[in-house]
């Protein structure tokens, strides 16, 4: 919402004059952030100037210059060397004897573009033909294409023939007049009129507010134009038109032109003028904040009945597009049954004012936020009049609205406006408000007096009676005092107490509030699983691996690009209604499958070396999406409800992924690099186990996307999957572009974190000598390293220390199908040395138990 | 060598006469102070100590002597090996010092050379960021909550007083999850966790919402549809606006430094009411530079919104509004990234590239 300085300045006394700025950070105060400050920044020489001839030269790289001679008055070349202003003009959209805005040498544009004589195009220009752009008065529709300002048609004719070439173009376009820009939030619609702003602008500065509404308007009577308000479905018993005022304007001149003043608040309001009735309608709804239509009222039979849509119903809005309406609309029509307007929205085509309009009717009504809204949203139709109507008219000011685009109509376009007026008002009176008078203070945390609470909310508007006292005589001592407030007729926003408190913190500052820090009471820190997480991604982090964050989306593809069987779980995936990209419309059922983009990118951009890792949610759904029940909000739903409204969300487990490709361990001058295998992956597994302390138990398993002779099974002690990790399957790494031999690995953080809670026991520590016995066995290919060590350990019993795979030999040696792996066994006893005949024994007991549980037989033997 | 009770040799007990044995001290002497290396001076020790030396076989001759010539032999023969032996252990001891000095230098390396034998990785300065807002709060005894990010429509909207007809419910806005009968949405911030924790937890309560929102922004410099939020709120007897603004400054403090000016200003959200935005000064211009890139020249960094939570949502979660009053904040933490270590394109936090991510060490 804009507000040019000088108007808010008409209906603000009392307040020195200011900059643009000054008066921007007055209505942040009260909550009117600033979006923009216009104008003011032009310095001249900036004159109207009339085109005496002008020559066409196309250019070699097509263009086509005009080469310009204008009479600018007794300004530049006219001065200097008595002869008329020569100017290069990019732009054609003009004739001879129009005048233009001229720029001279010496000024200073908007945007601090300083203008001085050029050499352009063979010709020296001196100056410029300014486009609305150029000027920084484009106004919403203005495209470039309209090229420069041609002031017969911007003012008018009979305007533009009072000006004299050489006139100032600043005074005459109010360029030196700053408007200010805010942002006006939801709550406050009384804001977006020269009325709420100046309202405000009041409040922040002491001013005195001049309300330009306190205007005398015609009382109703019986031979108005008929009016109907028959809406027979109202929504949650509201009606959609509480109040319908219509006055009728006869006799306005076809050839009528908005005067300058009002072309120019509109031009400074980012609006266009159009026509004398089209901008009167729009200049009192800026000023009052009341939104009006103007309709040809000979096309019209009468009465206008305000109903709902019927099925089938159809409107031509006057954008020129045909709409379907739908029941719940509500509609202005003629008579009943013609379709006029979507009320409160837009009105349409054919009663709309044109130019061989008269007789113009002009309805200032009241509508119902909430239907305006459904409309607007329904048919994508957004008009100031809607945004307005959303936020709340003041339902006051309808009457005076209409009286006043009346007068002006009267005024400006000759005509003579009807005796009869129409004033239908259905509305039901407003309720008043229990306030006790303490609450500011007890929100805000000021020492708010109860005078000091009253005494604000009736500078806004507020009617506030002080409630009797209730039986207690004690009521003041006991910190309440009661009050019954009105709110105005504006503020449809001021329902309960924080709301009043709002605006008594907001009128008597912000910047008052004092900085406490609350006490807290004392919190039992992070949860265990949140600090499981750290220790995992630092864990990670210290193994190599780089943590990303991508977007959680993929597509339907890449569940085939990563070789998942047709009847996977994690094909079943929650799909996006209106995604970002129709190309990734699921939500990941793996963190890998996103995360695998990342490494992508890495090694294209030249990093052949990465290693990533990312920590997320995924989406799981178990089954089809259960409606989630959407309860009201005026009471705790009950807990079957609650149950069923978190039961309804799908399950979103907490996944880590990590991958790497390239080389594990870089190449350099210390020695050649090693690239990474799947023991690099399963080694960030086993490392992040044992960070938490937490016993992981690895086995070969096939499993997509993983190459199905080098992928793991991760699994706690008692068979609870982890994850899987090992090198990816060839034709996923090439259906997802990543090098060959990329590995990846993918665990369950929440299964990890639950195992890890769980305090490690210590076990004594045995300083007796270690004995050492190392033995090599031989097994048949596909005997796994870790059943063989099981056998080990399960044979050797408790003084086994540790055991430690040392060697795979395959060879001559060991023949085919066979292989040799070597381990390093350390014995320890509590409470004694071992003897050497202990030892021996207790290798032979590993040794023949391997042989039982896998056939090992040791090598040699 | 003689055997006992052999006939007196005169060129054998030569050996013994204080001459050859002064000759043979001389001739040792004379060797190891020659010897350069520990290598020459162990030939030389053998040579002059060895089994086959002058004053060993000297030494091997007091036994065919006459008991009364053998005491004085061996009182001339101990001494002259004595002699020896001091020597000799005078000159290995210098020569072991000048070896070790040698060494030393010999075992001289270029330690400048670059050393990355094994590859160092990262966490996302994102993650960091939010942990350490985790820190701070849970340094003032507040306790972290988290919750879906796929969230029924009844958290997200509904119970922070978001009614159907509110603008944000609309497609142009927020994420719904097909069908979108099923009421689920992408959350688009994290005041649903908010909505669960006044469900769940006892009164009073201290909690920050780190987590993941949604909303339907392309990605560019300065948006992404996907980003991260940490809310706060408060619920006690007696919360003010005051312990709101007293929160928020120490926040600003402990995340951006001490000293910076912090200002609070009007505003609105459904769910809080009185409703309020906090800025504060810009940490690289003070205010005094018009052309500043982090603040645009207005010399305040908007931080976020904030407020006392609304009455309905009290309601809405079977709160008494008139006995507990509670606040409400919320930052985008890529901001705070942005801004405290002037990432300038959003683009970079999720693009996963390694670079980015290397810069930042593992604590921010």
């Amino acid at each position: 919402m804009r507000a040019p300085l000088s108007w808010l300045h008409e209906y603000v006394q009392g307040v020195p004059v200011a900059t643009g700025r000054d008066v921007a950070a007055a209505l942040v105060r009260v909550g009117l952030e600033e979006e923009d400050l216009h104008g003011g920044d032009i310095t001249g020489p900036l004159v109207v100037g009339r085109v005496l001839t002008f020559v066409d030269e196309p250019q070699k790289n097509g263009k086509t210059i005009r080469w310009c001679h204008l009479d600018v008055g007794p300004n530049g070349q006219r001065v200097t060397e008595g002869t008329p202003q020569t100017v290069v003009c990019g732009a054609v959209n003009f004739a001879v004897d129009d005048l233009v805005v001229v720029v001279l040498p010496g000024a200073v544009l908007p945007g601090g573009i300083p203008i001085g004589a050029r050499k352009t195009y063979g010709h020296i220009s001196n100056g410029m033909i300014c486009s609305a752009a150029e000027l920084g008065i484009a106004h919403e529709g203005t495209d470039a294409s309209e090229g420069i300002i041609v002031l017969q048609s911007l003012l008018g004719e009979a305007d533009a023939a009072r000006l004299t070439p050489g006139d100032d173009a600043i005074e005459l376009l109010g360029l030196a007049e700053e408007v200010v820009e805010v942002t006006v939030t939801p709550d406050r619609g009384y804001c977006l009129s020269m009325r709420g702003m100046a309202r405000e602008y009041a409040h922040a500065t002491g001013g005195t507010f001049r309300d330009p509404a306190a205007i005398v308007s015609a009382a109703a009577n019986a031979s108005g134009f008929g009016v109907k308000l028959a809406d027979e479905a109202p929504l949650s018993d509201r009606s959609g038109c509480d109040r319908y005022v219509a006055r009728v304007v006869r006799g306005v001149s076809a050839s009528a032109v908005s005067p300058p003043w009002m072309a120019r608040r509109l031009t400074q309001m980012g609006m266009r003028p159009i026509s004398l009735a089209v901008d009167v309608t729009n200049y009192v709804m800026l000023l009052l904040g009341q939104p009006l239509h103007a309709f040809d009222a000979q096309t019209l039979k009468g009465p206008i009945v305000v109903r709902r849509a019927r099925a089938g119903e159809t409107l031509k809005t006057l954008d020129d597009v045909e709409r379907t309406l739908l029941r719940q609309d509500l509609l202005i029509t003629d008579g009943g049954t013609a379709v006029l307007a979507i009320a409160g929205v837009m009105g349409g085509a054919t009663s709309e004012v044109g130019p061989s309009t008269t007789d113009v009717l002009i309805e200032a009504a009241h509508f119902d936020p909430t239907s305006v809204a459904r409309s607007s949203r329904r048919h994508k139709l957004t008009t100031e009049a809607s945004r307005r109507f959303e936020r709340g008219v003041d339902p006051d000011v309808t009457a005076q609205a209409a009286q006043l685009a009346a007068d002006l109509l009267v005024q400006f376009g000759g005509g003579v406006a009807d005796e009869g007026v129409t004033d239908v008002d259905h509305r039901r009176p407003r309720a008043r408000i229990d306030l006790d008078a303490h609450l500011p203070a007890r929100l805000i945390g000021l020492p708010y007096t109860p005078q000091e609470v009253i005494a604000t909310l009736r500078e806004i508007g507020c009617d506030v009676a002080q409630l009797p006292e209730s039986g207690s005589a004690s009521g003041s001592q006991t910190g309440s005092m009661a009050l019954s407030v009105l709110p105005p007729s504006w503020r449809p926003d001021l329902g309960n107490g924080p709301d009043f408190a709002e605006e008594v913190v907001r009128l008597r500052g912000y910047d008052q509030i004092p900085s406490v820090l609350p006490q807290a009471s004392s919190g039992r820190g992070r949860t265990h699983s949140q600090r499981v997480r750290k220790v995992l991604a630092n864990t990670l982090a210290q193994q190599g691996f780089v943590e990303v964050l991508t977007y959680p989306f993929v597509s339907a593809r890449s569940h085939d690009d990563l070789g998942l069987e047709p009847a996977d779980p994690r094909r079943r995936a929650v799909r996006i209604a209106n995604p970002l990209s129709d190309e990734a419309p699921l939500m990941r059922t793996s963190v890998l499958s996103t995360m695998v983009e990342a490494l992508r990118r890495n090694v294209s951009r030249g990093s052949r070396d990465a290693a990533v890792f990312e920590l997320g949610l995924v989406t799981r759904p178990g089954g089809e999406l259960k409606a989630a029940p959407v309860p009201g909000t005026e009471t705790r739903p009950d807990e079957q409800t609650l149950r069923q409204i978190r039961a309804a969300v799908p399950s979103q487990p907490r996944r880590v992924a990590f991958a790497l490709t390239g080389d594990a361990d870089p190449a350099g001058w210390w020695g050649p690099g090693r690239p990474a295998d799947w023991t690099d992956v399963v080694g960030a597994a086993r490392a992040v186990a044992a960070a938490l302390a937490v016993e992981l138990v690895v086995t070969a398993d096939v499993h997509a996307p993983w190459h199905p002779g080098r992928c793991t099974r991760l699994a706690l002690a008692d068979g609870t999957l982890v994850g899987h990790a090992g090198e990816l399957h060839p034709k996923v790494v090439a259906a997802l572009g990543l090098p060959l031999r990329t590995c990846a690995g993918e665990l369950d953080v929440d299964v990890i974190a639950a195992a890890s809670d769980v305090r490690v026991q210590a076990r004594d520590l045995s300083t007796y000598p270690v004995a050492q016995s190392d033995v090599a066995l031989v097994v048949d290919e596909q005997v796994g390293a870790s059943a063989l060590e099981s056998a080990l350990r399960q044979g050797a019993g408790e003084m086994l220390e540790s055991v430690w795979l040392m060697d795979i030999y395959r060879g001559d040696q060991v023949g085919p199908g066979r292989k040799s792996l070597a381990y390093r066994l350390v014995f320890r006893a509590p409470q004694r040395t071992l003897t050497t005949k202990e030892v021996n024994g207790l290798r032979d007991q590993a040794i023949a138990a391997a042989s039982a549980a896998v056939g090992a037989v040791q090598r040699g033997a | 060598m003689s055997g006992p009770n052999k006939s007196y040799d005169p060129v054998e007990v030569a050996v013994l006469q204080a001459a050859a044995l002064e000759a043979a001290v001389g001739e040792a002497l004379k060797a190891f102070v020659a010897a350069d290396s520990l290598e020459s001076l162990k030939t030389a020790r053998l040579a002059h100590q060895g089994d086959a030396s002058p004053l060993s076989l000297a030494n091997r001759e007091i036994g065919a002597l006459p008991p009364s010539a053998k005491a004085d032999a061996g009182k001339r023969v101990g001494k002259a090996r004595g002699q020896v032996a001091r020597a000799l252990a005078v000159r290995r001891g210098e020569l072991e010092v000048e070896r070790d000095a040698r060494l030393l230098v010999e075992e001289t390396v270029d330690v400048t050379a670059p050393v990355a034998r094994r590859r160092l990785g990262a966490r996302h300065p994102l993650e960091l960021v939010s942990e350490r807002i985790g820190d701070i709060f849970v340094a003032m005894g507040w306790e972290i909550a988290e919750g879906p990010e796929v969230e029924s429509e009844w958290f997200n909207f509904d119970a922070l007083n978001l009614g159907a007809d509110h603008p944000a419910r609309q497609m142009q806005d927020t994420f719904f999850v097909d069908p979108p009968d099923a009421g689920l949405v992408l959350r688009t911030h994290t005041s649903p966790v908010q909505v669960r924790s006044l469900l769940e937890r006892p009164l009073p309560l201290y909690i920050v919402c780190p987590g993941k929102v949604f909303r339907t922004d392309e990605l560019d410099a300065t948006h992404s549809a996907v980003f991260h939020q940490v809310e706060g709120l408060a619920v006690a007897e007696g919360l003010t606006m005051a312990h709101l603004r007293g929160t928020l400054d120490h926040f600003v403090e402990a995340l951006f430094g001490a000293g910076l000016q912090t200002r609070l200003r009007p505003s609105y959200f459904p769910f809080t009411e009185p409703s309020a935005e906090l800025d504060f000064r810009c940490f690289i211009c003070g205010g005094s530079d018009d052309g500043c890139r982090t603040c645009g020249g207005t010399g305040w960094i908007e931080w976020g919104g904030c407020g006392m939570v609304n009455r309905n949502v009290f309601q809405a979660c079977g709160i008494d509004p008139d006995r507990y009053t509670g606040f409400a904040f919320g930052m985008g933490i890529e901001r705070a990234l942005m801004l405290r270590h002037g990432v300038k394109d959003m683009r970079e936090i999720f693009e996963g590239d390694v670079r980015f991510s290397a810069q930042f060490g593992m604590e921010i």
